[in-house]
Order: C-alpha cells, then structure tokens, then sequence
C-alpha cells in the first residue's frame, strides 16, 4: 500500500513543469485565441521534445511504455498552465486506443503508434457523450464512436463544423462522416471495450486537469491577496477571505487521493474502475466550481475583467466541468454500485477487488 | 504507487476479524457517558488488551504489535465493520500514549503505558478553561512549584469523560509571570488527588459525557510533568496533531456510518426517493466517507516513509466533521418525522439509533479546535496567507 509516486514520476514532473512555466504563458494563451487555428506548432513541437508524445506509446513502437499514472502529473500540469495542443487525446487516451485495437488492426498500429510517439501525428477523438470533437481541425486522424465500433477517419474525410466555446482556447467542432468498412478498425463487441477504456481514461484526464486548474487559481488568489490592500491590510489577512480559499485547499486534499486512487485502477484493469474514476471526476468538478467562484470572489470587481488572467483558468473549469459525461451519468456510475443489491458496503472493502 | 494489501497485512486483516468474531459483545453496551456504560466500557478495553488488541501501534514490549499505520487502519476498518464498541480510553491510547513515548522519561512510560494500554487508567483531557477555548494560550490556572510538588489552583472544562475518569492530562500556567504560549507546563494529575471537584455537565443529549474539574490547592509531585517546565505548549501541539491528524477518527468510523445510510436509504426509497436530493446526499456522502479513507491511507504512506503531519491535520478535521453532519442530516431527511425518536422509543428498523449520532455530529465542528480555527491555520500554514 503506497500512495507515492516514484522520484522518477516526481523528475519527470519537475521537468516538464519547469520547460511549461516559462514556455506556456498566459500571454501566449491569450495571443493564441486571436489566430485561426488557436493551435501552435512550436508548442507541439515542445511537447514532442519533452517525449510526451512517446509517453504511454509502447516500447516496441519507439515509445516510454509509462502508464496512466504518470500521465495523471502531466495532465495535472497541462490544466495547471492551460494547454491546448491535443495532447492528451493523441499521446494518451489515442495512443492506448490504439495500442489496444485487435490483431487485424496490427499494421495501422504500427504506423499510427511510431508516428504518434514522433510527434507526427495528432488526434481527435469523437464519444457520443460529447456534442462535438475537440481539435477535430487540426487532427491528422479522428478517432470515431459509431455504435460502439471503432473508425478511424482521415480528417480529409470529414466535414467540420466550428463552434465557438466561452473558453477561447478550446476549438470544437462537429463532425459529418460516413462510416464505413474502410474507416472501421474494430467492431461493436471488441469496441465496447476500448471504448469503455477510453471513457475512463478521458474522464480521468479532465479530472487530472481539473486538480491542476484548481491549483492554478488557488495560486493566483493567494498572490493576488497578498498584494491587493484594503483598510490598511493585505486583504488575505481578512478571515472571510481566508476561509473562501480554505475551503478550496479541503476539498482539494480530499479529491486528490481520488484521482490517484483511479488512476491505479484505470491502470491495473480494476473491477471498479468506472466507480473509480467517476469519483475522481465528480470530487474534482465540484472542488474545481467551488474554487471557480472563491477565487473569483477574492479578486473582487478585477476578477470579472478579460485583463486578468483568473479568467483563462476559471473558463477551462466551466468547460471541463461538463465534458466526458455530465454530473448525473457519473452518478449513475456510482449509483449503479452502491446501491446494487449485491454489493458489500462496509469499512473493509474501499481497496477491495 | 500501489494500493493492494501484502500477504502479511491479509493475514492481519483475517486474526483480528476472527478475533472480534468471537470476541464483540453480542448486545450494544449502554453509553460510557453513563455510570454502567463506563465500567462496561473499561472491562472492554481489558479484553481488548488481553487479546493485544488494545494499541496494535504500540511495541510489543508495552503489550501492542508494532503495527504501523496502514495495519492500524485494517485494524479500525475490522473493529468498525464488527460494529465494536467505542474506545472509552480513546484520550489514553491514541493521544497521551504516543505523546509520552515521545516526551515521557524512561520512568513515565514505565509508570503510565502499560495501565494504559490495559485500560487501567482511563485518561481526561484538560485543556479548556472558561476563558480559554479556541485561544489556548489564555490558560490561566496555574500549578506552581512548591519543593518537589506543584500547587494547582484553577479551573479546567468542557473535560471529556472526567466524570468517571481516573487521571487528566493538561496544561497549567507554571510560570506566573508568564503569558500566552510561554511558562505552561503539561502536567498528569490524578483526579482523586484532594482539592479536586469534578462537576459533571449535561450534554445535548442529556448525559454527563464532560465535566468541569476544580483544583483548589491540589498537590501533584513535579514528576508528573510531561516534557520541560515551560515547554508545555510544543507537548500540546504534539498530542493536538495526533488528535486532528490520523487518529482521533479514523475513516472506518465514516465509512461504516456510510454504509448504515445506504442501508437507511434503501430501505426507505419509496419514500425518499420523492425528493431526488435526498439520492444524491447518500452517494455524496459515501463518496466522502470512501474519500476520507484514501486521504488518510496516502497520508500514512507518507508518514511510514519518513514525512511529517502538517496542516493535513487541520483539513481531516474540518472533512470529517463535516461529513458526520452531511450524512445524519441525509438520514434525518429520510427519517422525516421519524427523525425526532429516541433510540429508547421501540420502533422497527432502529430507527431512533439515528438520533445519537445526529446530535454527537453537531459537536464534531467544535470540539478538537473548531472548524473556524482550522481554516485560519489552513490559510496561514497551508496556504501561506497573511496573519
Ligand atoms: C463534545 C465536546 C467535547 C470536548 N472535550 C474537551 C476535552 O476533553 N478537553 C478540553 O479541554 N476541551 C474539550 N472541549 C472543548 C473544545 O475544545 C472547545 O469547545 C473549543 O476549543 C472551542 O472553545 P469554546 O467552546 O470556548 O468556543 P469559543 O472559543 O468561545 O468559540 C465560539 C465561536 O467563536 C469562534 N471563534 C473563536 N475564536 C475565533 C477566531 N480567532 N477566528 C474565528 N472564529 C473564532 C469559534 O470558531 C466558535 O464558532 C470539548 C468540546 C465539545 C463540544
């Protein structure tokens, strides 16, 4: 039973997190929103020297072989500095799509998982729960739900559709496409599977990033209230002020282990992984809405301007709030266990099999 | 990061389950706020300390197993889950016992662990005083030095099971002249010393579960002094932080009050399910309870590797009392007019054993340092805010 990550994990994180401070400002965040793509190959490229695109990528693909743990403290870092590249959906949730897919997709793995693991490709992927397809226009390869069967489309193949999003970072379009048997790699049985998986493993990633975003903000209110006077003070010595963030740092505490607890799970193929990882999910939502507004509120009249840069991060809360499944499916996952006839509820079972 | 149990901690699981099996008193004990209920109670804790069950953290040589905190919390989740009785020695076991290892001489923890440990002295705190609750460091009573005695004379309260209670911890002004944090010493006192008046006080719930304790020229030889005159404060901390931290209320607690919510729910959906909230605050409330476990479970992977409690200590505080209250006020809405029963009113399904818990869940946010206080040390120490 051991609840810390290895000094690897923590390097690997010091590492990226230290190239993320200098080369993902609010600045360049904001300077990305007025382009056409809101996308940045220099960013990408970034990312691919760091090896996060290699991370999870199998090492007989010419990847890391690292797991979803050690992507729960890169996403953490990708919300706690806003990035947007699509990172998350090629390098890990595309990536082990992939590298799960059946034998008789053996030669699209082999080109799609070195190519991702190089940093030359990126993806999208398009699940029911979600309307639309994040960064479906910059994708060389979409990663297609129809029916619980697999399809993976070229984006010449489809049609976009862009919708703007309250978060100007984040680019969402809808997808016209027609499947077919060209476009399928994997059926509706082996493809309820990957599918499910995939769900986690997104569902996951929105937590992760939820846990940094909420850091985020937390710090930026922190400082913001150390400098910000009123009646002669520092208004962070005020306690209203206080105990509005406090709040966010317990139910923070309380909604990491979660995380990390689903991450294992989603990792060792764990019976209760969907309990799991709605759990992260819904803990995270909450303590990320909660600090949305407490943070916000300690800014006073400067937290409601486009200048400051609180906004950046509160309206990537809003969004991640919702996607991967709204608040009433994630409790109908943890309905679905607790209130089962045959289920043991008693203080032994919380690592139960 | 890998959350399974060892062979070892299986097995641990596995003896102590059997052992309760055989062991838990088949009817309920009455409440150790009653006079009965504390001999009850006492007897248990010997039983307990017969089968070296009594302090599973404590060295063998004191009569424990020298768990460490991941088979002290398979422990608790056994004994909760064999709904055992509660730990009237809860003071002496898991806050005074790992101070005294900690603070004591050779000779204290010679005198005082192993009555501990068998239950043969159940301790009181004295920290309270009617003009120092949250602001400790106002202590006023004072125990000064008179040859190889101090004299107490003051007034301590709101004193946890004094009313039966065979000792109090506590700490005592010894410097006169002193004030605030400086000059208080912690000191043992036997509560039958003379000059010592223990005036229980109702609670909510209409028993003496705490008492004022008078001292009027009480001697108490200086060797019952915990720690260095003067350095009582840091020895407070000290036994503050296992209280908040890890070991005051373990998550099996929640878990297993969790657990008799679902229960309550389910047997009641045809009617509480007419108020959809009332779904969601049980699943909210097991997931807390579930949460709770898995802080405290990373928490103690921590420490086991060497680390220290810190401010985590303030936050369990504010998350579990808080929670107590979220899953009795659930209840209470399942209850709905059944809410206001007493357990000593027969009714089918238990339904007034509810009640206990509703009004003891009222007073998680005050005792221990309020929930207030806790989010000022959370600001300040956590997050680094201004003072
Ligand atoms: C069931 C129970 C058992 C107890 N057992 C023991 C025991 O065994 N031994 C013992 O010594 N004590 C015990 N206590 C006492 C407990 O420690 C105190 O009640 C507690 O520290 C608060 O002190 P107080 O009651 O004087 O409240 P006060 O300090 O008067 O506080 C009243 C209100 O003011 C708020 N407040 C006070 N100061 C501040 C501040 N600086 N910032 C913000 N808000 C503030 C408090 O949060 C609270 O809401 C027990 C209490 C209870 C309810």
């Amino acid at each position: 039973m051991d609840f810390t990550f290895t000094e690897d994990q923590l390097a690997l994180r010091a590492n990226v997190r230290s190239v993320f401070m200098k080369e993902v400002a609010p600045e360049l965040l904001r300077e990305l929103w007025e382009t056409d793509t809101g996308r940045s190959a220099e960013l990408w490229q970034l990312v691919t020297e760091q090896g996060l695109t290699a991370l999870s990528v199998p090492e007989e693909y010419g990847g890391l072989g690292l797991a979803d743990i050690d992507w729960v403290l890169m996403a953490q870092e990708v919300g706690y500095y806003g990035l947007t590249e699509p990172l998350i959906d090629t390098a890990w949730v595309g990536a082990a799509l992939i590298a799960a897919l059946p034998e008789s997709a053996a030669a699209f793995k082999d080109v799609w998982l070195a190519r991702i693991a190089h940093g030359e490709a990126k993806l999208a992927i398009g699940h029911p729960l979600n309307p639309l397809v994040e960064n479906a226009h910059v994708a060389d390869l979409l990663l297609l739900n129809h029916r619980d069967e697999v399809h993976a489309v070229p984006r010449g193949q489809v049609t976009l559709t862009a919708h703007a999003s309250l978060d100007a970072s984040r680019r969402l379009f809808a997808v016209e496409w027609t499947p077919s048997e060209a476009t399928r790699l994997a059926d509706a049985e082996v493809g309820r599977t990957l599918w499910a998986d995939a769900l986690n493993r997104s569902v996951l990633a929105v937590a992760a990033q939820l846990s940094g975003l909420v850091t985020r903000v937390l710090d930026l209110a922190i400082d913001y209230t150390a400098e910000r006077k009123q009646f002669g003070k520092p208004i962070g010595s005020f306690q209203a002020v206080k105990h509005l963030l406090a709040d966010v740092a317990v139910e923070l505490e309380f909604a990491k282990p979660a995380l990390l607890r689903a991450a294992v799970s989603l990792a060792n193929g764990h019976s209760k992984t969907g309990l799991h990882v709605s759990h992260a999910r819904l803990a995270l939502a909450d303590t990320a809405t909660l600090a949305a507004r407490h943070t916000m509120q300690v800014h006073g009249a400067m937290g409601y301007t486009w200048e400051l840069d609180l906004q950046i991060f509160m309206k990537r809360i809003w969004a991640l709030a919702a996607v991967w499944g709204d608040k009433a499916f994630h409790l109908q996952r943890v309905a679905d266990h607790v209130l089962a006839s045959d289920t043991v509820l008693d203080p032994s079972q919380t690592f139960a099999a | 990061m890998e959350l399974d149990y060892t062979d070892k901690q299986r097995a641990f699981r596995a003896e102590i389950r059997a052992w309760l099996a055989t062991h838990v008193p088949k009817q309920p004990l009455p409440s150790f706020d009653t006079e009965e209920g504390f001999k009850a109670h006492r007897e248990w804790e010997r039983t307990l300390f017969e089968g070296r069950w009594s302090m599973v953290t404590w060295p063998t040589e004191l009569g424990g197993r020298g768990c460490d905190l991941i088979e002290w919390l398979i422990f608790e989740e056994e004994y909760w889950r064999a709904g055992a009785p509660l730990r009237v020695n809860q003071n002496g076991v898991f806050l005074l016992g790992p101070t005294i290892m900690d603070y004591g001489t050779e000779e204290q923890k010679q005198r005082f662990l192993p009555r501990i440990a068998a239950g043969d002295d159940i301790w009181a705190q004295g920290w309270s005083e009617p003009n120092a609750g949250s602001d400790m460091a106002a202590i006023r009573t004072k125990a000064i030095r008179d040859g190889d005695h101090y004299v107490i004379n003051g007034q301590k309260t709101w004193s946890t099971r004094a009313v039966w209670a065979d000792w109090l911890f506590g700490l005592f002004r010894t410097d006169p002249e002193s004030s605030r944090h400086h000059g208080l010493s912690f000191v043992l006192v036997p509560l039958d010393t003379p000059g010592i008046t223990v005036r229980p006080i109702r609670q909510l719930n209409g028993e003496t579960g705490f008492a004022e304790v008078f001292f009027d020229d009480v001697r108490v030889p200086v060797e019952n002094r915990l720690g260095d005159e003067g350095a009582g404060w840091s020895v407070a901390m000290a036994t503050a932080g296992f209280e908040r931290g890890l070991m005051l209320r373990s998550p099996a607690r929640f878990q297993a009050t969790a657990a008799a919510l679902v229960r309550l729910y389910q047997a009641n959906r045809a009617h509480a399910d007419r108020d959809p909230a009332i779904r969601n605050a049980v699943l909210d409330a097991w997931l807390r309870a579930e949460a709770y476990a898995l802080a405290t479970y990373r928490t103690a992977s921590r420490l086991i590797q060497g680390g220290e409690i810190g401010a985590e200590a303030s936050t369990n505080k504010i998350f579990w009392s808080e929670l107590d209250l979220k899953m009795h006020d659930a209840a209470q809405a399942i209850l709905g007019a059944h809410g206001e029963l007493v357990a000593s009113v027969p009714r089918e399904g238990a339904i007034g054993s509810w009640i206990d818990g509703f009004l003891f869940a009222q007073a998680g946010p005050i005792y221990a340092g309020t929930n207030e206080i806790q989010r000022n040390i959370i600001a300040e120490r956590l997050l680094g805010m201004p003072r």
